[in-house]
């Protein structure tokens, strides 16, 4: 039997729907080893963020109040604080869940299992799959320590839906997190707006790559296409190097991890990195000039084409089935 | 300023598509490609010469540790550390197989408190396990802040307080930060003006590059003679436990289908509507 704690992620009194993943994961690990899992809202707006997540099954809710904005060193010792009792301690495998999970392993002494895309319970043990070699191998482990730490790859774990009931919401104290938090301050965060919907939630993903080679290009010849599919934007490494977008919609190893039902790649070549972050999309199609160039291994569909005919003539072409 | 940058010997990761699994699934084998030097630790590696050195005239003005975990042979991607500037290097001898995140952060925090560092510098994560664990876990064994990701560096002369921009998944995060402190790199950290040290003029700009610098052989030549010096587990007090027991290695499951090209747009849409179905 082992109870799971989730840490969710708040961002404006609301939990990020990364959470809903890393519930998904509590949940199967919770009902393959006839546990429990809890939830704890931490963060600025944590209590209001905790009211959005009474409704999934969790035993409780926890929330802990901590403001001055986002930093491992402020969060990690209240996790740690509220695991105990708990067999794996888990979130989405995002920034936040980077960068504050391995910081509560080490309190714990517990071994972390990163970004992991599939879980199974076999006898007494919890197996870990998690993609490794940029997506080309996948491991399995498991975690020989008392506390076991989780991060949980989006992409591969479908958000939880809400199943009814109400599950008791309480505080719990922050832990003042000693001289490591007296000595990181959080002094500016530029949050990227957009309209669209979320790169890491679309149905139908579009990324441009360095040969649209200016912002402008993005801008003018494939946001067209993204907003006619109602898609998300996304972006090679080299596209975002060059400045042409925000580093937030970098697809790939070191990028985001997607897998929507449709991934078009416009001008990318597919380095190893760059398909490391799209080749579990259901369908994938190619526009590039270059019909050798190595987005063919995982391509479905590819149009040998210019991209600055193609994508407007494109754009124009999905128009007329709407 | 002191900086310990770990460097670790992974396969080359331009052709990680050619690693395979050995027949029972009990490991991964990489025969046939070369080593190389990990890219994140080398993106960390080139921050940290940034930091410690007048860039416009390469004079240095701080020093550089390497540390790496290894196999004999690993021994190689520290004389490449060396070669693009780091004073010197330490060698910790071991398989592979009998390391873990835990165990690797163990290590490297054990040295940084013996060699007084100021700052340890990592690559976010490995490119052959993509874990992303251990600079963190070094963070937090030393009781040290953290700033993963960090995209842009800012410090003065004394390099004590660091100004730090880091990436997120949703924008970009500015802290400042009081040494000694942990930092990983993100990719943009190779920028032409991402590091600020205080000693380089503060209009110079590194060149325009995707990637680490190169090394004269002039530099290879002299980089023999700087010294790499052996250490043991028990040097160091760690004892090599991991925590995370692999069992089983696969490899992806083949793309069913093959690629269909089309001629037009016209083509493109009409198969994406009525074949695939998925606009």
């Amino acid at each position: 039997m082992t109870d799971v704690l989730v840490v969710a992620e708040v961002s404006e009194g609301q939990p990020r729907k990364a959470t809903l993943s890393a519930i998904s994961f509590a949940k199967a690990v919770a009902e393959g080893t006839g546990g429990a899992f809890d939830i704890l809202s931490i963060g600025d707006g944590a209590e209001s963020a905790a009211g959005a997540l009474t409704g999934f099954g969790a035993r409780k809710v926890l929330h802990t109040e901590i403001g001055g904005g986002y930093v491992s060193e402020t969060f990690a010792p209240t996790v740690a604080a509220a695991a105990g009792g708990y067999g794996v301690v888990t979130a989405c495998a995002s920034s936040f869940g980077k960068d504050l999970l391995p910081r509560v392993a080490s309190k714990l002494d517990a071994g972390v299992a990163s970004d992991i895309s599939s879980v199974a319970v076999e006898g007494g043990d919890i197996l870990y799959t998690r993609p490794m070699y940029a997506g080309n191998v996948f491991g399995t482990l498991k975690i020989t320590t008392p506390v076991q730490v989780v991060t949980v790859r989006q992409s591969e774990f479908e958000p939880a839906a809400e199943s009814g009931g109400a599950s008791p919401v309480e505080a719990f104290g922050a832990v003042d997190g000693g001289d490591a938090a007296g000595r990181i301050e959080v002094v500016n965060l530029e949050v990227v707006k957009s309209e669209r919907p979320g790169l890491t939630e679309a149905d139908v993903v579009v990324s441009g790559g360095r040969s649209l080679k200016s912002a402008e290009n993005f801008e003018n010849v494939l946001e067209p296409l993204v907003d006619a599919l109602n898609a998300a934007m996304g972006a090679s490494r080299a596209a975002v190097d060059a400045g042409y977008v925000p580093n937030d919609l970098q697809v790939g190893q070191t990028g985001k991890v997607v897998a929507p039902k449709l991934y078009i790649a416009v001008g990318i070549s597919g380095a190893i990195q760059h398909l490391a972050g799209m080749k579990g999309s259901k369908t994938i199609v190619a526009i590039n000039k270059d019909r050798e160039a190595p987005i063919a291994q995982v391509a479905d569909y590819f149009l040998v084409a210019d991209l600055f005919d193609a994508v407007p003539a494109m754009t124009e072409e999905v128009k007329k089935l709407k | 300023m002191k900086i310990l940058v770990p460097v670790k010997r992974v396969s080359d990761p331009e052709n990680a598509n050619k690693v395979k699994v050995s027949g029972d699934g009990s490991q991964v084998t990489a025969d046939g490609l070369e080593y190389t030097m990990n890219p994140f630790d080398e993106w960390s590696l080139e921050a940290a010469l940034r930091l410690t050195e007048n860039g416009s005239n390469k004079e240095r003005v701080g020093e550089i540790v390497l540390v790496s975990i290894g196999p004999a042979d690993a021994s190689q991607i520290i004389r490449k550390g060396l070669a693009m500037g780091a004073e010197r290097g330490i060698h910790i001898e071991a398989e592979d197989e009998n390391l873990d995140s835990h165990v690797v952060a163990q290590v490297i925090a054990a040295i940084a408190k013996e060699e007084n560092v100021d700052v340890v510098f990592l690559g976010k994560q490995s490119a052959d396990g993509d874990s992303n664990v251990a600079g963190t876990k070094v963070a937090e064994m030393l009781g040290w802040p953290l700033v993963n990701y960090a995209m842009s560096i800012a410090t003065d002369a004394e390099g004590k307080t660091f100004t730090v921009k880091r990436e997120l998944d949703f924008g970009q995060q500015t802290v400042k930060v009081t040494g000694p402190v942990v930092f990983t790199s993100s990719d943009r950290i190779l920028q032409p003006e991402s590091v600020k040290n205080g000693v380089t003029p503060a209009d110079f700009a590194y060149p325009e590059s995707d990637g680490a610098r190169h090394t004269p052989i002039r530099n290879i030549m002299q980089a023999k003679k700087k010294p790499i010096d052996q250490k043991s587990f028990a040097d160091l007090g760690v004892e090599p436990k991991r925590v995370n027991e692999y069992v089983k290695f696969e490899l992806p499951p083949a793309r069913s289908g093959e690629t269909t090209f089309v001629e037009s747009v016209a083509e493109l849409v009409e198969k994406l509507h009525t074949d695939a179905k998925v606009i």
